[in-house]
């Protein structure tokens, strides 16, 4: 919420060329007894601290607790789970599915973003055009973001089936030999982030295309008066004025991406033999992949997947707050 | 007052009805449940058969079974995963339903958490039961429950595919015959066999018949047996008998295969039997055969009918009289019919098969069928099966040969259940 605040305000502030001045301080009142005022105020602020207690801040706890326990299905059912400390962490570090896990990880989000994000852009500058038809088809490529995931992930299976896939019967049509797309380690992942990239589009195409028309027309006018083309309009003008909406949605892509398990479990299990697996898929595999839950190395590394997402937020912030210093 | 001030007392109204609220929900559960006492009330009853709703011959019949012991049973279908997770919670909340239908691999793990009663201690019979399908719900000598009906894993085969590749249903007798009759099936233009091989328990359950067949044991998965039984599937997908897209298949998947009526045999269990009917497929039925021929031991699925620790003692008459109810010879069948199941005791079994003599094959499967947990592997089973699974994905996928892929899975379930 605060940042997509200071974002508009920056993008405002960017194209507009106006100077933001601080907000004066607040004159502070005198203190006596709570006022009814303030007691109104409190009432309406109990619910949103209730909730954010309830539905945030426990859950959290609860998940460092369990992942700094050793707990057993005995044991989250009696109680009395044994204190460990980091046991549980450096357990999941040294297991040998961690470092593929991470690695995939990284790949599934690194490249899912950078097609996301360029394919997104190019959609975006297209339909800026305003052509017959853009807002039809524009809305059309919104479909992948309005489908229920468990119906993109199944009809992505479908078409990548080995045996029976339209993908390989196009493939085999063209004279080429059957790709093993869920089925083999070589291409699990691969197969994965191809779905993910689809998935993702619309998300980005929405935001930059949004972005886009915070841009006023009359740069492009002058920069078509000064001679320039449309690949120097892009760079110098389009590209450097989206530079706050790309970062905030290519960090929202990042936070999406890092937790995606849905599109996974559903096309490959992380499998065959853990070639897809990520580590939010390896968390729920221990979780609730067998029968014999096993809790608390899955909160360890849930609680590597959320610093992982913050540390990428920090570097956000960091990187926003010196872009404010500088302009 | 001010109109400016009441709007702020009704806001602090607001929030504090908003508290009590949330603190009601979480008193609602205990008390509703304590407070009706052990003749009448309300009984709860999970299952893991979401499909059926209230209008269905089951819950009609745990209606009936209901009103018998003279109370009302408020049943809720879970999906099967899900539904451990629940038991779990419940467990943990001291919410736990009077009465818990779950799958048989579970009742290790929920019996291991403490929060199933033994039959013993209930009073409840299970003398009339099958010892084999019985033995999946028993650790260390106590039985935690009662199946109320048994499936288990068998070939059906397309007869009009194999006759086309002149193959005689006969002549499958053991692994190195079934290999033949594939081969002839692939060379004739069809396809061989389809099973599900997904890396999940349904893989596990599905290998565990060749592996067993192979006169392997859970407790070493990389026996020369058990890679033998590794080296059957992965050289099925390698030569092309079976298609490659078994490593991704469920079950269900697998069983769509098959009904294409390319396929010259498909591995399922009995849940199909109606499928396969209205298929129009000339099917047949092949018990799994053992390495060297004779029936394998398949792995017994199905559910089991369980009474979890309440606090209030006094609930366990009622939930064990609806409990005969419900596995009394009559339900069974009937209950086993609905499912597609084979029943758990030898008088429902004559029962069914006298009204449906297709089902004879599957009684005699599951007659030869074993537990999963069985031999006294209780929670150790799913960290064998998570590792067996990964073996079968390892080796199918061509990542490690059979041998590697048992041997590391050995080595990381000798870790796993030490």
């Amino acid at each position: 919420m605060a940042t997509t605040e200071t974002l508009s305000r920056r993008s405002a502030g960017n194209a507009g060329g106006e100077a933001s001045t601080p907000p004066p301080a607040p004159t502070r009142r005198k203190r006596r007894r709570p006022s009814t005022g303030q007691l109104a105020a409190w009432g309406f602020l109990a619910p949103l601290i209730v909730y954010l207690l309830v539905f945030y801040a426990y859950p959290l706890y609860r998940n460092i607790e369990l992942s700094l326990h050793d707990y057993t299905v005995r044991s989250f059912v009696q109680g009395g789970a044994a204190f460990v400390g980091f046991d549980n962490y450096v357990s999941v570090f040294t297991d040998p599915t961690f470092g593929p896990a991470l690695l995939h990880t990284a790949l599934f989000t690194v490249i899912s973003i950078i097609f996301q994000f360029s394919i997104g852009m190019g959609l975006a500058v297209f339909f800026h055009q305003h052509f017959k038809l853009s807002a039809t088809l524009r809305a059309l490529f919104l479909v992948p973001w309005l489908l229920p995931l468990i119906v993109s992930a199944s009809t992505w299976a479908w078409m990548l089936n080995s045996e029976s896939g339209i993908v390989n019967s196009v493939i085999e049509g063209l004279g080429g030999q059957q790709v093993n797309w869920l089925t083999s380690p070589q291409w699990a992942l691969t197969s994965v982030i191809i779905a993910n990239i689809w998935i993702g589009i619309p998300f980005n195409l929405v935001i930059l295309y949004s972005g886009l028309q915070n841009i006023p027309n009359d740069l492009y006018e002058a920069a078509a008066l000064d001679g320039a083309n449309g690949w120097q309009k892009f760079w110098r003008i389009t590209f450097p004025l989206l530079r706050p909406v790309s970062a905030i949605t290519i960090l929202l892509g990042l936070i999406y991406t890092l937790k995606v398990f849905d599109i996974i479990w559903i096309m490959t299990r992380g499998g065959p033999a853990d070639s897809s697996t990520t580590l939010a898929t390896w968390s729920y595999q221990m979780a609730f992949g067998t029968a014999l839950p096993d809790f608390s190395p899955a909160a360890a590394v849930g609680n590597v997947l959320i610093i992982i997402a913050l540390i990428f937020g920090f570097l956000y912030i960091a990187a926003q707050r010196r872009q404010e210093k500088n302009s | 007052m001010t109109k400016k001030h009441m709007r702020g007392m009704a806001a602090v109204i607001v929030a504090a009805a908003t508290a009590a609220t949330l603190a009601g929900c979480a008193t609602g559960g205990t008390t509703s449940s304590s407070s009706t006492s052990a003749a009448g009330g309300t009984y709860t009853f999970w299952d893991p058969y979401p499909q059926f709703d209230a209008t269905s011959a089951w819950a009609k019949r745990i209606d009936s079974c209901g009103t018998e012991a003279g109370v009302t049973i408020e049943r809720t279908g879970y999906d099967t995963t899900d539904l451990t997770n629940k038991a779990l919670l419940a467990g943990q909340q001291g919410s736990s339903p009077d009465l818990l239908l779950v799958d048989n691999p579970v009742v290790s793990t929920l019996a291991d958490a403490g929060i199933l009663n033994t039959t013993k201690d209930l009073g409840l019979d299970t003398s009339a039961f099958e010892a084999n399908i019985l033995a999946a719900g028993q650790i260390n000598g106590d039985t935690f429950g009662v199946p109320i009906g048994a499936n288990t894993l068998a070939l059906y085969y397309n007869k009009s595919v194999l006759s086309a590749a002149g193959v005689d249903i006969a002549s499958v007798k053991d692994w190195s015959s079934l290999t033949d009759a594939l081969t002839k099936v692939a060379a004739a233009g069809k396809k061989g066999i389809t099973f599900s091989a997904i890396g999940t328990e349904e893989g596990s359950f599905q290998f565990l018949p060749w592996f067993w067949g192979s006169g392997a044991k859970l407790t070493e998965l990389n026996s020369t047996a058990g890679v033998d039984a590794l080296t059957l599937w992965t050289d099925w997908v390698k030569n092309g008998l079976a298609p490659n897209s078994v490593l991704n298949n469920t079950q269900t998947t697998t069983w769509q295969e098959f009904l294409t009526g390319e396929y010259a045999f498909g591995e399922n269990g009995t849940w199909q039997l109606q499928s396969v009917k209205d298929s129009g497929i000339d099917y047949g039925i092949l018990t799994i055969p053992a390495k060297t021929g004779g029936p394998a031991p398949a792995p017994t699925g199905g559910e089991f009918l369980t009474i979890p620790v309440q606090s209030d003692t006094a609930r366990y008459g009622t939930s064990v009289k609806i409990a005969n109810c419900l596995t009394s010879t009559a339900a069974l069948v009937d209950t086993d019919n609905t499912l597609s199941y084979v029943a758990p005791t030898k008088e429902a079994q004559a029962a069914q098969v006298a009204k449906t003599p297709d089902l004879q094959p599957w009684v005699d499967a599951v007659a030869s069928a074993k537990g999963r947990t069985s031999d006294n592997l209780g929670t150790k089973y799913p960290l064998i099966s998570e590792q067996l699974w990964g073996a079968v994905q390892q080796s199918l996928s061509g990542s490690q040969t059979p041998q590697a892929a048992a041997d590391q899975a050995q080595s990381a379930a000798a870790t796993a259940t030490k």
